[in-house]
C-alpha cells in the first residue's frame, strides 16, 4: 500500500505495486478486493472529513475537507485505518446476475467477434456468459461499470470509429473488458447483446445494481423474456 | 437571518433568450463519484460566491452560470446580482453595474450581453432559484443529463422558480468595493501541488513544464482545459485508470497537458503531474482560447495555508450599502 498526494485536498492510495508499469498485464482481483474493503473502512470511519471517494482498479482516491483536517492528520489516520487490510478477511462483494438478450438483432458485432475468433456465435455467447466478472471501476458515465476479464478468445479492440449512438443497455466488449451501457451515448465497444436491467436509475435505490468489488455473471435470455423484462428493441 | 416569503409556484424568472450556455448550479455535487458522477458546479467559484453574498444568500445557494448572454423576464419582486466576467448588464434597457445587487419587480427584463473580459458570469437572486436537487445538488452536468431543470442548459420558455423577496429588516442593495473585485486578464499563474505520477516525469520534463508558457486551446470545455506548448513526456505510457481530482494535470500521448475541470470524467488512465490549486482554477476558467498560463509548484502545506487565508479574507471583506 502506498499513499500519494493527488491534489490540495486529495490523496490516492495504491494497493498494487505494479501500478503504472504495465496496463496490459491484466487486472488484479486481489487489489480490487482491497479497494472495495478500503472504501467500506474509510466511509465508516472518516465521517464529515470525507468529501468523496473514487475507487478504481487498484487505487482509491480520497477527497477530504481541508477545513476539517489536513494532510498531516489524515495521511497517518488512513494508514492506521488500513493497517490490517492485508490480513483482513477477503470480502468478495456480491454476485449479481444480469440478464442479456444475445443475438444479431441485439448485438451487431457478435458475428464479427465470432468470425475473428473462428467460433460460432453460440460459442461466443457461451464464453461471455460462463465467466464470472469482477467490477473493477465505475466511470466514463454515471453507472458505467468496467467488468473484467473476458475470455481471451473473444477479446476485441475498440471500434476504429465509435458509434454515434449506442443504445441504453447495450452489452459491449473492449479488449478484455466488458460493460453494459447505462444510458444512450456514443461508444466504441463491440456490441453483443442487450440487458433489460437498468444500470443507472436516478429514481431507484440503490441507483446502481452493482458497485466496485462486486462480481457479475450474465445470464442468456430470449427475445420474449427480454421484452417482458422491459427491454426495448 | 433574513425572512424570505415564497410566493405562488411558477413564479420566478422566464427565460426569453437562453444564450449559448446558461447552467443552473450550486457549488457542486459531492459524494457520488463512486457512481461515476462528476462534481459540476461553478467554473469560477469566487465570482459565484460573491454573487450569492451580494444577495445575502448562503454560499451554496442555486444561481446561474451564464456564458455568452441571457435574457430573463421577472414575474416577482426580488434582488439580483451579477458577478464574474465583465458582461454588459441591463434592466429594462438601463445599464447596470456588476458586483452589486439590484432590485427587480414583475415585468422587468434583465439582459446580459457577451463578456468583454472573462468568460462566465454568475447571476444570483435573493433566496436562490428553487430547484429540486438531484443527488444532493442542483448543479447541471449536461454530459450526464443531471441537475438543473431536466439535466440540460436553459432553453427558451423555461421558468426558473423562485420566491419573492420581502425583507422587513434590510432590503438595501449591496456592493463589493472596487478594490476587492477580481480582474480577468489574458494570462494567469497557476499554482500546482505536484503529485500522482510526478516521479514518472524526469526532472528535465518537470523543469520544462514549470518553465514554459502554455496557450489555452479552443478544444477546452467544462471537462478539461486543453493546453498547447512544449511537449511533456512521462517515462511511462499509461497507467491503470484511477480517480481524477479537480485540477489534475494529465498528459496524454501527444504531450499536451490537460487540466481537468468541474465536469471532468471521474477516472482516467493518463499519467498526471499533480493538480492545480482550486483557487487558481477560477482564473483559468475565465481565460479564452489563445490566452496563456504558466505553472509554479507549491507544497500541500502552502496550499492548505492559502486556502484558509483566502476563506478568511473572503469572510472579512465587508460589503457596502448602495
Amino acid at each position: 500500500m502506498n499513499i500519494t498526494v493527488a491534489g490540495e485536498n486529495s490523496l490516492i492510495i495504491y494497493f498494487d505495486q505494479e501500478i503504472g508499469l504495465d496496463v496490459s498485464a491484466g487486472f488484479s482481483v486481489e487489489a480490487s478486493a482491497k479497494v472495495h474493503q478500503a472504501v467500506e473502512i474509510i466511509t465508516n470511519s472518516l465521517g464529515d472529513v470525507l468529501v468523496d471517494l473514487v475507487p478504481s482498479y487498484a487505487s482509491l482516491l480520497v477527497i477530504y475537507d481541508v477545513f476539517r483536517t489536513d494532510l498531516h492528520s489524515i495521511r497517518p489516520q488512513i494508514r492506521e485505518l488500513l493497517t490490517d487490510i492485508d490480513q483482513a478477511e477477503k470480502s468478495e462483494g456480491q454476485l449479481i446476475e444480469l440478464p442479456v438478450y444475445y443475438g444479431s438483432e441485439s448485438g451487431p458485432d457478435l458475428a464479427l467477434i465470432a468470425n475473428k475468433a473462428g467460433l460460432s456465435i453460440e460459442e461466443v455467447i457461451d464464453l461471455h456468459r460462463s465467466q464470472e466478472y469482477q467490477v473493477y471501476a465505475i466511470g466514463f458515465a454515471p453507472g458505467f461499470a468496467y467488468l473484467g476479464e473476458v475470455d481471451e478468445r473473444i477479446a476485441a479492440p475498440r471500434l476504429a470509429t465509435p458509434r454515434q449512438q449506442v443504445p441504453c443497455g447495450a452489452v459491449g466488449i473492449a479488449d478484455r473488458q466488458t460493460a453494459v451501457y447505462p444510458s444512450v451515448s456514443p461508444g466504441g465497444w463491440n456490441l453483443i447483446g442487450l440487458c433489460p436491467q437498468r444500470m443507472f436509475d436516478p429514481e431507484a435505490t440503490p441507483t446502481m445494481p452493482v458497485k466496485v468489488g462486486d462480481r457479475v455473471q450474465f445470464k442468456s435470455i430470449d427475445r420474449e423474456t427480454f421484452l417482458s423484462l422491459g427491454g426495448e428493441l | 437571518m433574513l425572512s424570505t416569503a415564497v410566493s405562488l409556484p411558477k413564479a420566478g424568472f422566464l427565460v426569453k433568450q437562453p444564450g449559448p450556455r446558461t447552467l443552473i448550479l450550486d457549488i457542486g455535487r459531492y459524494g457520488y463519484h463512486h457512481l461515476g458522477m462528476t462534481t459540476g458546479g461553478p467554473a469560477d467559484p469566487l465570482a459565484f460566491r460573491w454573487a450569492n453574498r451580494l444577495c445575502r444568500n448562503d454560499q451554496n445557494t442555486t444561481a446561474l452560470e451564464v456564458v455568452g448572454g441571457l435574457v430573463l423576464e421577472s414575474t416577482i419582486t426580488t434582488q439580483l446580482a451579477v458577478c464574474g466576467a465583465k458582461t454588459p448588464l441591463t434592466i429594462n434597457g438601463r445599464v447596470r453595474g456588476l458586483w452589486r445587487s439590484h432590485r427587480v419587480k414583475p415585468g422587468d427584463v434583465v439582459e446580459l450581453g457577451f463578456a468583454t473580459e472573462g468568460v462566465s458570469a454568475y447571476l444570483a437572486i435573493s433566496g436562490g432559484f428553487k430547484i429540486t436537487p438531484s443527488f444532493g445538488s442542483t448543479a447541471t452536468v449536461v454530459r450526464e443529463g443531471i441537475g438543473g431543470l431536466n439535466g440540460n442548459k436553459l432553453e427558451v420558455g423555461d421558468c426558473l422558480p423562485c420566491g419573492s423577496y420581502e425583507n422587513s429588516e434590510d432590503n438595501r442593495c449591496l456592493k463589493l468595493p472596487k478594490g476587492y473585485r477580481p480582474v480577468y486578464g489574458h494570462h494567469a499563474m497557476l499554482r500546482v501541488i505536484p503529485g500522482y505520477q510526478q516521479h514518472d516525469f524526469s526532472r528535465y520534463q518537470q523543469r520544462r513544464f514549470f518553465s514554459h508558457e502554455y496557450k489555452i486551446s479552443s478544444r477546452s470545455d467544462r471537462m478539461g482545459c486543453c493546453l498547447e506548448g512544449p511537449e511533456i513526456r512521462p517515462n511511462i505510457d499509461g497507467i491503470l485508470s484511477e480517480g481524477i481530482c479537480l485540477g489534475a494535470i494529465q498528459v496524454p500521448p501527444d504531450g499536451q497537458p490537460i487540466i481537468l475541470m468541474n465536469d471532468r470524467q471521474t477516472i482516467g488512465g493518463y499519467p498526471k503531474l499533480g493538480s492545480v490549486l482550486s483557487l487558481d482554477l477560477g482564473q483559468l476558467a475565465q481565460l479564452k482560447p489563445g490566452d496563456t498560463v504558466y505553472f509554479e509548484p507549491i507544497t500541500v502545506d502552502d496550499a492548505h495555508n492559502i486556502l484558509h487565508l483566502a476563506d478568511s479574507y473572503f469572510k472579512k471583506i465587508e460589503l457596502l450599502v448602495c
